[in-house]
């Protein structure tokens, strides 16, 4: 056998080796079975706390719904980025087109893992990159409120994404560098208010996804934690929330708290776009919430904008 | 007293009619209203004390405001979708349900004004409803 043989086989085989090891490493994982069977059973009170504080109506109920309407979860609601469009699913209760056949396993592994009941990873724009450091009661208890809500007929368009997002394994990949249940920000000794608030932005808010900038390959940017950032959609800029230059140094916690409730800002500019759809979830919370996140903001790191 | 003599001015330009940069006319339009939401608001949050008269004043001011804002053809003209700008694209494509909110929030503040509110209770009652309209209008049809 000639040298030039050799060497082809031998990269034929590492190049093998390497397939291999990357499609073990990009394979979905899913939730600890004992986990589960620690849980309590869900309530479904606490649940729409939960599903306020997730701010899911956003993207899967219709567009500008309020009232009741944002309990109807269909689902369509597009979202346009650079890497294709995103269609939001149908999450009503439906047993068929929605996840009413679901158990809290199935929804545990689609927040805290981002994979389906199928064993495929969902792309993250679904924002379980942040999902993922939610308690799993709070899933379950989620669980228990969802089961309430009116189940809808019909399924969302497929998700329109150019090659090579098209390639789901390829989310896996993602997963491993930018998939973290890890606090964004280290806080010394947060007192309960602060860590409370540390828990809704991080975790269900998920208010990073839009808040801090992402670097090329879409991760969140934690050495700019919530310092502004280009939005997803369109040419606009999603405001920097920590007190660096730009952000909301002149604010007080008072005022943070009453734009989650009212929309207005201390100018009483009144929020537009996509946040006055969350404000409508903002506002379903206890004060005492909306008290913990402008406590989290103001006692994370300052940044200049990063946009 | 100063934000209710810049709000005069500003109502006794807008209403003169000399529009000739829509961008511009609109934004000082819309703060105007922030400035007189800013004396309204504290009240109804029961931060400021209810003062009658100061809080309708307020109110004439932003009806006066809100009437002007009603006309939708001079402040967001076709081709003003773009530049320095925070309104929305969904204006111009749907220029009827604008106009319709427009209307809306104009009758909520007359109503406002109709009610003539003489203590905090009946204040905030015609005041919640105008000012839910900042929210709404802004979810559709601002950036």
């Amino acid at each position: 056998m000639s040298i030039v043989r050799n060497l082809a086989v031998s990269a034929a085989v590492i190049a093998a080796a390497g397939a291999a090891v990357a499609w073990f490493l990009t394979a979905p994982s899913k939730v600890d079975a004992l986990m589960l069977e620690a849980l309590e059973t869900g309530d479904p009170t606490r649940g729409e706390q939960v599903f306020w504080a997730g701010g899911c109506a956003s993207c899967h109920a219709a567009p500008q719904a309020s009232g009741e309407d944002r309990l109807v979860l269909a689902g369509e609601v597009r979202l346009q980025t650079e890497f294709g469009t995103f269609v939001a699913p149908n999450i009503s209760p439906h047993p068929q087109d929605g996840i009413g056949g679901w158990s809290v396993g199935d929804l545990a592994n689609a927040m805290l893992h981002g994979v389906s009941p199928q064993g495929q990873h969902y792309y993250p724009a679904f924002p379980y990159a942040s999902y993922t450091r939610m308690k799993p009661q709070d899933i379950a208890d989620l669980h228990a409120f969802m089961a309430t809500l009116p189940p809808v007929e019909g399924r969302a368009p497929e998700n329109e994404l150019s090659f090579p997002f098209t390639m789901r394994r390829g989310v896996g990949l993602w997963k491993l560098l930018f998939l973290d249940g890890s606090p964004a920000v280290a806080l010394a000794d947060p007192s309960p208010e602060i860590a409370r608030g540390q828990y809704l932005v991080e975790g269900p808010g998920h208010c990073g996804e839009c808040h801090t900038p992402r670097n090329a390959l879409g991760g969140l940017d934690a050495s700019r934690w919530l310092a502004g950032a280009r939005a997803a959609e369109g040419d606009g800029t999603v405001p920097n929330l920590t007190s660096g230059e730009g952000g909301l140094s002149d604010w007080s916690e008072d005022d943070i708290a009453y734009l989650l409730e009212s929309g207005f800002t201390p100018e009483f500019d009144s929020v537009g776009g996509s946040m006055a759809s969350v404000i409508h979830n903002m506002a379903q919370l206890p004060a005492s919430d909306r008290e913990a996140i402008a406590a989290y903001l103001k006692a994370i790191p300052e940044h200049a904008d990063a946009y | 007293m100063r934000i209710f003599a810049f709000a005069a001015a500003a109502i006794s330009v807008t209403m003169s009619g000399a529009i000739a940069d829509p961008i511009e006319d609109r934004k000082a339009h819309m703060k105007e209203r922030g400035a007189l939401m800013r004396v309204l608001a504290p009240v109804a949050q029961g931060k400021q004390d209810f003062d009658a008269a100061m809080v309708m004043d307020a109110l004439e001011k932003l009806q006066a405001n809100a009437e002007v804002g009603r006309d939708v053809a001079a402040f967001w003209p076709e081709g003003t979708d773009t530049g320095d700008s925070k309104s929305s694209p969904n204006i111009w494509a749907d220029l009827e349900g604008y106009q319709a909110a427009s209307d809306k929030y104009a009758a909520d503040v007359a109503a406002a004004v109709e009610a003539a509110p003489q203590d905090l209770a009946a204040f905030q009652a015609v005041f919640g409803p105008a000012a839910a309209n900042c929210g709404s209008c802004h979810e559709k049809y601002r950036q």
